[in-house]
């Protein structure tokens, strides 16, 4: 029986790498859930923003990176305005985001990373993003054909969708900043 | 005559297509000489500062970097851009290793609404108008990043701005004291979880109906995209409703007697014209 481990190691590797990827440091949480109260995404998440501290704490590394939490937050920066101790969450929320990526555990939300990868490769294509491309990139991917097709069609009568991408010529330069920053990263 | 760079963005160039119209057409009434930034690259957005924190610091440095040289200040209508651009100077500064090319940071970065929300030009703006917004209640919604955080917007009253609604005031609108001034949208899960932006949504659109606002006004493409097509079904005490969202520039436009307003509102899902026929401003 060896029930009584205790949750908190000695040395805690996650929380030290969530503080030198964010260079936040969440150790300041008192658990107060002022973070949560004021997130306007909450009952979309598992693991509400103050448990995601918490968590972290404990050092639990694949509940925090599998969860929906992450991704479904929308960066909106309600909880890092409102935290008494000064804790940018939001910005925690990024490099919890990056680092389960480079995890290569499943995501909690499988197609949040999946349209933002869409995005990012219409952007790699063609230096800016084109919307009728990335949402035909997005629904090749899921397979979600029909889902707001009527309203994309009331868009297109309206002027506001083009059918054909921007040429630009500063479609070379993005490539190379794409090359320079997924050095060793999988997408 | 003021110059200045203007960077647009990529949902200016698309489904946003009307803010950029708008914008363009009350810079011209405002005596402000637009410069388009010649080949500015997208910033990145949300995509960019979710997955990986070089491209989202790179992108938006890219663009700095070509404006750079006229030695100009840049204003960017897109919320999310002007988010990114000011994250990215902040980033650039603390987190050199990520450069790809060195910044030296010389660029003076506005936001539209910010921009056109100052002393000077709110007297300009006042002395301009044509055709005063009687009647029309406004709730001026800011959204997220038009105000948080404050460290990069320079925005005091983050948690209940008042900078819009001053501005719609000077235009001679009327608007609403309510409480989702600053409440998030979801902004682009609603391609991913069009589920969480239905729901956010219509708690904003009821909210600003409740307190008895005739329109919302914004100056984030997102939040119009999201706010003007996710309206079906919105029912308030059994009753079906909607509200028309404007974007700032366009009620600029109409106050100021702009040729175009019609052409512009023309491209929003939910009816613009209705409200404004019905108070006689159209």
């Amino acid at each position: 029986m060896n029930n009584l481990e205790p949750a908190v190691k000695e040395t805690n590797s996650f929380l030290e790498e969530i503080i030198k990827e964010s260079n936040v440091d969440i150790r300041a949480c008192y658990q107060c859930q002022k973070c949560s109260a004021g997130c306007p995404v909450v009952s979309a998440m598992d693991i509400l923003p103050n448990q995601i501290v918490r968590q972290i704490q404990y050092g639990r590394r694949e509940k925090v990176l599998t969860s929906k939490t992450i991704w479904v937050c929308a960066s909106c920066h309600t909880c890092s305005v409102r935290c008494p101790n000064d804790i940018d969450i939001a910005k925690v929320m990024d490099s919890l985001r990056h680092l389960a990526l480079k995890s290569g555990l499943q995501a909690g939300e499988a197609n949040i990373p999946v349209f933002h990868a869409a995005f990012l490769d219409t952007i790699k294509g063609g230096g800016r993003i084109h919307e009728l491309s990335l949402i035909m990139k997005y629904k090749l991917k899921t397979k979600d054909f029909l889902k707001d097709a009527g309203l994309g069609w009331e868009m297109f009568r309206r002027g506001k969708i083009k059918i054909l991408p921007p040429s630009i010529t500063g479609g070379r330069a993005v490539k190379d900043i794409f090359n320079f920053c997924e050095k060793g990263e999988r997408r | 005559m003021k110059d200045v760079t203007y960077y647009p963005g990529c949902s200016l160039h698309g489904t946003a297509r009307e803010y950029d119209e708008s914008f363009r057409g009350v810079s011209k009434l405002l005596d402000v000489n637009l410069h388009e930034l010649e080949d500015w690259t997208c910033c990145g957005s949300t995509s960019a500062h979710c997955t990986n924190e070089a491209l989202a610091v790179n992108l938006p440095i890219h663009n700095l970097r070509l404006a750079e040289k006229h030695q100009q200040e840049m204003v960017i209508p897109c919320v999310a851009c002007y988010s990114r651009f000011k994250s990215a100077e902040v980033e650039a500064k603390e987190h050199p290793e990520y450069l790809m090319e060195p910044y030296e940071g010389k660029v003076d970065i506005s936001y539209a609404l910010d921009f056109f929300a100052e002393d000077d030009f709110l007297e300009q703006i006042k002395a301009k108008v044509e055709r005063p917004l009687r009647g029309l209640k406004i709730a001026a919604y800011y959204g997220c990043l038009a105000v948080r955080p404050p460290s990069l917007t320079g925005v005091k009253l983050y948690e209940n701005p008042v900078h819009m609604d001053h501005l719609m005031e000077v235009l001679g609108g009327e608007t609403v004291d309510w409480s989702y001034k600053t409440d998030c949208c979801g902004a682009s899960l609603v391609m991913t979880r069009t589920d969480i932006v239905t729901n956010l949504t219509q708690r904003i659109l009821a909210m600003a109906i409740e307190a008895g606002a005739d329109c919302i006004v914004t100056g984030c493409s997102m939040c119009h995209a999201n706010l003007d097509t996710r309206q079906t079904g919105l029912t308030i005490a059994g009753e079906k409703r909607e509200i028309p969202i404007f974007y700032f520039t366009e009620l600029m436009g109409l106050a100021m007697g702009h040729k175009d307003v019609k052409k512009w509102l023309s491209r929003h899902i939910t009816d613009p014209i209705k409200i404004l026929s019905g108070k006689g401003l159209l």
